[in-house]
Order: C-alpha cells, then sequence, then structure tokens
C-alpha cells in the first residue's frame, strides 16, 4: 500500500517544496515578556521522520511546534528546510500541513471543501486539484463523508479530516499538536496506527507534539523529551525506553520507584549500592565511586516479589490479571512499586528484587 | 419521561402528567413576569393596533391615510431612513476592521469601557455635548480651523449631520461591541488552520471570517439599524427638528401628545415598526443565505 | 493570533488605530466641554474659558430642583429594580430550569421588548397609560420602565442559572432541605453575584432611559434625564452653563452606577446582552 501511494504521484504536479530536505532548527528561543518558552532549542529532523516532540504541558513543546509553523515569531535562533532559512517567513508562505489539537475545521464548509482549501490557496487547477481530494480523502477512508460539515461528523471523524487537509497539500513537514487528546481511548489507538499508516503512505516528514509517552513510543522513529524550553533527551524510542539518560526521562518513562542510595563498592563491572536498608546490585552506565550519594531507579514490573532483595510492607495490592501490581513502604519510607506473582494482600511483608540490568543508576539524587 | 407522557393513562395523576411534561411549581414562577410583559408591551402594542385603526372620523384606515397623504408625514419615513441606513452602515464597517485589531490586544478593558460610556450616557447627555462641542465655536471647528482643514467654521449643529455625528457616537460604540463580541467567539485556530494552508490575511479575512461572521454582522446590522431608526431626542435637540430631521418619531410623538391624536400617533408607531420589520426581515432573509451553525472551534 | 509584518498591513494597522485615537478623542473632548463649561465664567470664541467658577452648581440645583429630581430618580429606579429583580429571577430560574411547551414562545415574548426600540412601543403604551388615569404619575413611569427591564433581567440571569449545576440543588434536598431553606442556604448565595450584576445594569439602563419615562412622566415623576431634556430644550432661558450642570449631575449619578456595575460584569455585556453569548 506504502509504494502504491507513492507511485500514484504525479511527477509532473508542483509541490511547495522538494521533500527530501531536513528541518534545522538552531538555538531556538522565544520569551513571553519575562518568560522564556524555549531556551535555545537545536535539532535536525531527517527527511522523511517522524519525530515526538515528548514532554509534560508546559514543556515548550506546543510553543515549538508553532515556531516552526510560523504561528508564533522567533525570539532568537533560526529555522532552515535544506539550505533555506524559513524563519522569516509567514506560515501561509511555508506550505508546511498542520493537524490542530482542536481539528480547526472550518465549521461553514464541507469535508470536501476543508480538504481542498489548501489546494485552492495554491490555485491548483480543478480537475487536479479533485483528483488529489479525492486520494487524500480515500487515504483517511471518508469518501463517503465527504459532503457532510464538520458538525456533522464525529470526532475521529473530524480529525481525520483535519489530516487529510493537512497531507493534500503534499507538504514537506507535517506538524501534528497532540492530535489524539480530544478523542476516546479506543480510538485514540486505532488513529496511532491510521496516523503511521498515513505517514508512511505521504513519505514527509512528521513532527508530533504530544504528552503521552505511550503515543510517542509507538508511533515515532525518534523522541525529543522535552523540560523547561530545553531537550533533554534525544533517541529512538528503544533508547529512551531502556537507557533514559535523566531521572526525570526515566520517570516519564515509567520509571515509578526511585531508591535513594549510595555506593558501597564496585568490583569487575558489578557495583553494590546500599539502598533502603539492604544491599541492591546494579550495572551502572557511568562510572561510580565508593561512597558516591546515588539514585536507582525501576519499572514496577521488573520490581519483583521474591525470595530475596528489599525488605517492605505492602500498602496497595491491585490484580490486573496474570499478576498482582503493588505499592509497598520500604523501611526507610521509600515508596516502591512492584509486581507479584502469587497473590499479596495490604499489610504483609515481602522482600523486592529486581535483575542488575534492569536498575537504572543516576549519580547524586537527582530530581 | 416520554412513557409517563406519551399514553393518557387515566391512573397517572395530573399532577405527575404535567409534571412529565415539564409543569410543576418551578414552572410556574415565569408566569408573573410573564403577565407583566404582556400586559405593559404586548396588551398596550395591540390596542395601540386597534387604536390606530379607529380614527377620530373616517373610514377604519383614515389614520394610515392621513399619514401617507400628507407630505410633511410622508417625508419622515424618508427622512428616518437617509439618517438611519448611512450611520448604521457607517458603524458597521468602521466597527468590523477595529473589532479585528482589538480582539488581539491583550488590555481591551480600557478601551471597551471607554466605548461603553457613550451608549450608558444615552443620546441627551450626547446631544447636549454635541452642540457645544460641534458649534461655531466649539472645540471641533476651532482644531479644524487652527490645522487649516476648513477656512470658516462648519455648521454642524441643528441639522443633518448634527443628528448624524450623535448616531455615531452612541451607535458605534454599541455596533463596535456587538461585533467584538461575535468577533472574539471565533476559534482563533481557524485562522491559524488557513495559515499554514498557505491562505494570506486578505483570504483568511474573506475565506474564512467573514462567512462565519456574516450571521453576527446582520444580528448587528439589525439592531444597530433598529436603534437608529427610533432615533428621537437627538433629532430634536441637535437637528432641524421641523426641516431635515423630521424623523418619524417626532412625527409619532407630536400626533399623540401634541395633537392629541392618539388614532394617528399609534398609526405612525405602527408604520415606525413595520418599516423596522422590513428592513430587519430583509437582513435575516439574506443572513439564512449563509453557514449559521456554531464558530467555536468543531470539538466534539 | 497571527500578527503579519509587511508594509502593508502596518500601514492598515495605523489606519485602524488612528480612526479608534479620533474617535476616542472626540468623545472625551465632548464630554470635557460639558465639564469645562458647566465651571466656566463665560467661554466664548477662545480655546478656554475666561475664568472658572462653581457658582453655576449651586443656581441650578435651585433653579431646576434638583434635589427633588434627584429624589424622583432614585425612587423610580430603587422601584424598578426591585420589581424587576423579583419578576425578572423568578421567570429566568423557570426558564433555566424546566422545559415545557410555549418556552420558546415565552422566551420570543421576553425578548420583543429588548429588540423593538422603546420609542416604538412607548407611544401606544403611553397612551394606554394616561386612558387608564396612570400617565404622569410615579407608578406610571414605574411600569413603563419594567418593560425592558424585566426580560433583560430575564436575558441576563438565565445562562447564568443555567451554568449552576443542578445536581447541587438535588444535593441539598437529598440533606433534608425544604424550599425556603434549599433557597436562602444554597440557591441565593450561588446566584447572588449573577443577580446583582443584572440589576446593577437594569439601574444604570433604567437612570438613561429616556424615551419611555418622557412619555410617561409628568411634572413631578420626571427623572434626572427627562429634566435633561426640557433643560436642553428650552435651553435659551437659562444660562448655558447651567444646563450643563444639569448634564455633569446625571452624567456623575449614571458613571457612579457604571463603574460599579462594571466590577462584576464585562463592558461588552452591556450591550451584547447575554444573548450572543448564548453558545457557550
Amino acid at each position: 500500500m506504502t509504494m502504491s501511494m507513492a507511485t500514484n504521484r504525479d511527477p509532473s504536479t508542483p509541490r511547495p517544496a522538494p521533500s527530501g530536505e531536513a528541518l534545522r532548527l538552531a538555538g531556538l528561543r522565544r520569551d513571553f515578556g519575562g518568560f522564556q518558552a524555549l531556551k535555545g532549542l537545536d535539532l535536525v529532523i531527517r527527511p522523511g521522520e517522524f519525530i515526538a516532540l515528548l514532554g509534560p504541558s508546559g514543556c515548550g513543546k506546543t510553543t515549538a511546534l508553532n515556531c516552526i509553523a510560523g504561528l508564533q515569531p522567533l525570539s532568537g535562533g533560526t529555522i532552515s528546510l535544506g539550505e533555506r532559512r524559513i524563519d522569516e517567513l509567514p506560515p501561509e508562505k511555508r506550505g508546511f500541513g498542520m493537524v490542530f489539537q482542536s481539528y480547526a475545521l472550518f465549521p461553514h464548509m464541507s469535508a470536501r471543501r476543508n480538504v481542498g482549501f489548501g489546494l485552492d490557496m495554491q490555485r491548483v487547477p480543478r480537475r487536479e486539484a479533485d483528483k488529489r481530494i479525492d486520494e487524500a480523502l480515500a487515504l483517511v477512508r471518508l469518501s463517503a463523508q465527504a459532503d457532510k460539515l464538520p458538525g456533522q461528523m464525529s470526532g475521529g471523524q473530524q480529525q481525520r479530516v483535519a489530516i487529510a487537509r493537512a497531507i493534500v497539500i503534499r507538504p514537506p513537514v507535517v506538524l501534528m499538536d497532540e492530535p489524539l487528546s480530544n478523542l476516546d481511548a479506543k480510538l485514540r489507538l486505532e488513529m496511532r496506527a491510521e496516523i503511521r499508516r498515513i505517514h508512511e503512505a505521504i513519505g514527509s516528514t512528521t513532527v508530533y507534539v504530544t504528552h503521552d509517552q505511550d503515543e510517542a513510543l509507538s508511533m515515532a522513529d525518534r523522541i525529543v523529551v522535552m523540560r523547561d524550553g530545553l531537550i533533554r533527551q534525544t533517541g529512538t524510542p528503544e533508547d529512551l525506553y531502556e537507557r533514559p539518560e535523566h531521572a526525570d526521562v526515566a520517570e516519564f518513562m515509567g520509571y515509578r520507584s526511585k531508591l535513594p542510595g549510595r555506593v558501597a563498592g564496585t568490583a569487575a563491572g558489578r557495583t553494590t549500592v546500599e539502598a533502603c536498608g539492604s544491599r541492591v546490585e546494579v550495572q551502572a552506565r557511568q562510572p561510580v565511586a565508593a561512597g558516591q550519594p546515588v539514585t536507582l531507579m525501576v519499572r514496577p514490573e521488573d520490581l519483583v516479589a521474591g525470595s530475596s532483595g528489599i525488605v517492605a510492607t505492602v500498602r496497595i495490592s491491585e490484580y490486573r490479571g496474570r499478576a498482582f501490581f503493588g505499592a509497598a513502604q520500604a523501611i526507610d519510607g521509600t515508596e516502591l512499586f512492584f509486581r507479584s506473582d502469587r497473590p499479596v494482600s495490604a499489610g504483609e511483608r515481602v522482600t523486592l528484587g529486581a535483575r542488575p540490568d534492569q536498575i537504572l543508576v543516576f549519580p547524586g539524587d537527582e530530581a | 419521561m416520554t412513557a409517563l407522557a406519551s399514553p393518557a393513562s387515566p391512573g397517572v395523576p395530573l399532577r405527575l402528567r404535567l409534571a412529565a411534561r415539564g409543569i410543576d411549581g418551578t414552572t410556574l414562577l415565569v408566569v408573573p413576569a410573564l403577565l407583566a410583559i404582556l400586559g405593559l408591551f404586548v396588551y398596550p402594542f395591540l390596542y395601540g393596533l386597534a387604536l390606530s385603526l379607529a380614527p377620530k372620523a373616517g373610514p377604519f384606515y383614515g389614520s394610515y391615510a392621513t399619514f401617507f397623504s400628507d407630505p410633511f408625514l410622508r417625508e419622515t419615513v424618508w427622512n428616518t431612513l437617509i439618517l438611519a441606513v448611512p450611520t448604521t452602515l457607517f458603524n458597521l464597517l468602521l466597527a468590523v476592521p477595529i473589532a479585528f485589531r482589538v480582539r488581539l490586544m491583550r488590555h481591551q478593558r480600557l478601551l471597551t469601557t471607554i466605548l461603553v460610556l457613550p451608549v450608558t450616557l444615552g443620546t441627551v447627555l450626547v446631544a447636549q455635548g454635541l452642540l457645544t462641542y460641534l458649534g461655531p465655536q466649539g472645540w471641533f471647528n476651532r482644531v479644524l480651523l487652527w490645522l487649516h482643514v476648513i477656512g470658516s467654521p462648519m455648521k454642524l449643529t441643528n441639522n443633518y449631520w448634527g443628528v448624524f455625528a450623535s448616531l455615531v457616537i452612541t451607535g458605534f460604540p454599541f455596533t463596535f461591541l456587538l461585533t467584538l463580541s461575535y468577533v472574539s467567539g471565533i476559534d482563533p485556530a481557524l485562522e491559524q488552520a488557513a495559515a499554514t494552508l498557505g491562505a494570506g490575511a486578505a483570504r483568511r479575512f474573506a475565506r474564512v471570517f467573514l462567512p462565519l461572521l456574516v450571521p453576527g454582522l446582520a444580528v448587528t446590522f439589525c439592531l444597530s439599524f433598529v436603534q437608529a431608526f427610533a432615533v428621537f431626542p437627538s433629532a430634536v435637540l441637535l437637528g432641524a427638528p421641523a426641516g431635515s430631521t423630521h424623523v418619524i418619531s417626532i412625527a409619532a410623538y407630536q400626533a399623540a401628545f401634541e395633537r392629541y391624536d392618539a388614532s394617528l400617533g399609534s398609526a405612525i408607531a405602527m408604520i415606525m415598526g413595520a418599516v423596522q420589520l422590513v428592513v430587519v426581515l430583509a437582513a435575516l432573509g439574506l443572513r439564512s443565505l449563509f453557514y449559521r451553525g456554531p464558530v467555536g472551534g468543531t470539538k466534539g | 493570533m497571527i500578527r503579519d509584518s509587511g508594509i502593508g498591513s502596518k500601514l492598515w494597522r495605523t489606519a485602524v488605530w488612528a480612526v479608534v485615537a479620533v474617535f476616542v478623542l472626540n468623545l472625551l473632548a465632548l464630554i470635557a466641554t460639558v465639564v469645562i463649561d458647566s465651571l466656566s465664567t463665560r467661554w466664548l470664541g477662545t480655546w478656554l474659558p475666561a475664568g472658572f467658577t462653581t457658582h453655576w452648581y449651586a443656581d441650578a440645583w435651585d433653579e431646576f430642583g434638583l434635589t427633588d429630581v434627584l429624589v424622583v430618580t432614585f425612587e423610580v429606579v430603587g422601584a424598578v429594580v426591585l420589581i424587576s429583580g423579583a419578576l425578572g429571577v423568578t421567570a429566568a430560574y423557570a426558564l433555566a430550569r424546566r422545559d415545557f411547551p410555549g418556552k420558546r414562545a415565552a422566551t420570543l415574548v421576553f425578548l420583543l421588548p429588548l429588540l423593538v426600540p422603546p420609542l416604538t412601543y412607548g407611544i401606544p403604551m403611553a397612551t394606554l397609560l394616561y386612558r387608564v388615569g396612570l400617565g404622569g404619575s410615579f407608578w406610571g413611569v414605574v411600569l413603563a420602565n419594567l418593560v425592558p427591564a424585566v426580560p433583560f433581567v430575564v436575558l441576563v440571569m438565565i445562562p447564568f442559572i443555567e451554568q449552576i449545576d443542578p445536581r447541587v440543588e438535588a444535593a441539598a434536598r437529598v440533606f433534608g432541605a425544604s424550599t425556603p431553606q434549599l433557597f436562602a442556604r444554597v440557591l441565593l448565595p450561588l446566584l447572588l453575584p449573577g443577580v446583582l450584576a443584572a440589576l446593577l445594569l437594569v439601574l444604570v439602563r433604567t437612570v438613561a432611559m429616556f424615551e419611555l419615562t418622557f412619555l410617561t412622566a409628568g411634572p413631578t415623576s420626571q427623572t434626572l434625564v427627562v429634566a435633561l431634556y426640557y433643560a436642553v430644550f428650552a435651553s435659551g432661558v437659562r444660562a448655558g452653563q447651567e444646563v450643563d450642570v444639569m448634564a455633569v449631575v446625571y452624567m456623575v449619578t449614571t458613571l457612579v452606577w457604571l463603574l460599579l456595575a462594571l466590577r462584576f460584569v464585562n463592558p461588552t455585556q452591556i450591550v451584547a446582552r447575554s444573548k450572543t453569548q448564548g453558545a457557550h
């Protein structure tokens, strides 16, 4: 299917900008009065890449997207597409497609006319435009709803009109601002696959803003984690999931238990850390010295109730099919989130352990 | 609810059957206010209609015949329209671009507060102020003389232009504030979407804002026009009430309370209402050609 | 929001702001003219008056009997505010909470007096009031002013009541509140800000309501704005400054309440009523 869409493209039709150009953000800054929403963002987005800007609300990800789109002026830095600087261009000259969180469909136009709006603006000839609108509507599987007004469509359908409207102009870059946040959970899962499929079909670069790490992990080629107007870490979903570089990124990726500790000793790649009143064996990725304070982080599914490890008292335990998940309190008060394959109940004592390679070690008591 | 209401089941007490259709003690709270408006507004209006059809002498349409056969009375319709239509359009044409700018302002409140002043103060005060301000010795003429825009003072009071000015001073803020509330109601993301799709400022206005705004502007035009058409104190105080600004409300007032011809007074009031209705229906008829749904985005 | 930076749009922006500035300047100059004239000894053919004095205030106060006029004004306005508040809030409550046959018709009946200008319906109404002997009396003026005031309260209060969750009332009932208790302990405190705003707006509008009062008032029942009209109408009779004194007194009376009302409502609401914001 991917191939057929790509070859369907009529090579004679002009495109706003040739695809295959990298989008470069250099030193992007954006100030609102005294508040710095972006504090110098550097990023090169490869052509055809699906990149997710991930972070909690207020981290500057939407500001970054609006700056790329030209909806907000920069306070500093440059944006270029290939060799061209585009940060001076108004949004209507950039030729990017954008999907808004609220969809922003024109309420007075049918789905068809919404999708055709951008082609109209580019003065694409009628017959060619009709053909492309039909293709776009078919791609988002809305051919049957083409003549409905947005008010007559469901949220998911509106969402797909918004996507069709953004891609029909064959933009070099498609920008998406939390496009799934207004949908219910089931539709959200479906649309993830749908958006990924469309991305592959059209082959343009996609910048996708979200605060949902599942969304980012399942869709993106590369994830950019942002915080306080700065990039914390960039990497593939596997990189971020397995090897977060900072405690806050780890927390975002589901490492819920956070154990303050002190390095007891290192020997032959094995490090022992004293935490929560017991000794924990870990694999430190960066060198640590004995006596150094560290923070250990573990995912709930990796911290398992067994025969040896940290002693803790169960506070809550929930059955979630197959296993029990719960929260427990260690002797020093640290809250631990764990998994258990046998039933445990509140008040019970458990010993919790994890494989050394499943435990992250961060120097100091960061975060 | 419908299950209770639909069958005329004799077993269910009347009170419950009424409650099922939404009529209970709470609903009755609407009655006193409704009676007040029926008694003070609807009934007098019908009474006036009956009165207008019962002239002192002659056939039932005598009062209307008097109005249309007397050129001095008949011309009031024209005198009023030539004041009300241009001022309303003028105010509306000014209000739209200004509302688009003010929408972007972060501190709108000072401006809107200043603008609400003349609406609140009303036409009598504005007329009194304009009499001095626009007079031959007033600041307005003095500034224009000083700037050498004019060679001698313009006559701006006791004629058409005095009333025109008063209708702009009180009418523009009214029109503007209404327009602003419509303009602010449009989801700003629509403009951003249009921009990312390649529409420049002019086409964003023509293709996205204007179609969404037309229904609101039609309502604004109607409300503003109806106000302007009923111009009274400023036409008397600031215009030439026996000449070019002999507007229809003056004719109605004089007939009813100076010549004590209640039938003719009511007839003129009815004609006044009819002209307003015709213009309003025309404006709303044009509006029905446009999209009239929600404009605040398309969520859900 | 998108701010363009081209030359054309800069020119356009400047032109728009220039128009706003000209309008506001003229408006403020017009108000200043009235205030300065009321304080001037003599003001003819110069930029500013020859000298300043406050004696016109004492003169005008006596000549126009402003004490009496002010008392009548506040009596009329007070009566209108109280009656329209009682009638309007209860009706708004019913319209906001119940869906009954004829609700659309009832809403239309409340909408019409706000859409038809006062002078259009005022003439038959005043004629009727005179026929039944209320014309020229205090209560005639009050009744006339209720026509726009009651619907105004209704239409301002409907959206305000609608945004109060009816489950709050249900909860109070469940916890055993009787109707009077429900009203006094739950509804009144919740409604108070809206009622206050609506009534202040009615107050401002009634002080400024010229046409209906003019058509129905007699010599002893005229309000400030009608007295001002007669003073301007007969302006050759007295010194112009005295008329302006009256205008200033009227302005102050209105503006005090307006400023108070603006603490509770957005200026746009004074004009737009609640209708245009109904979509939310």
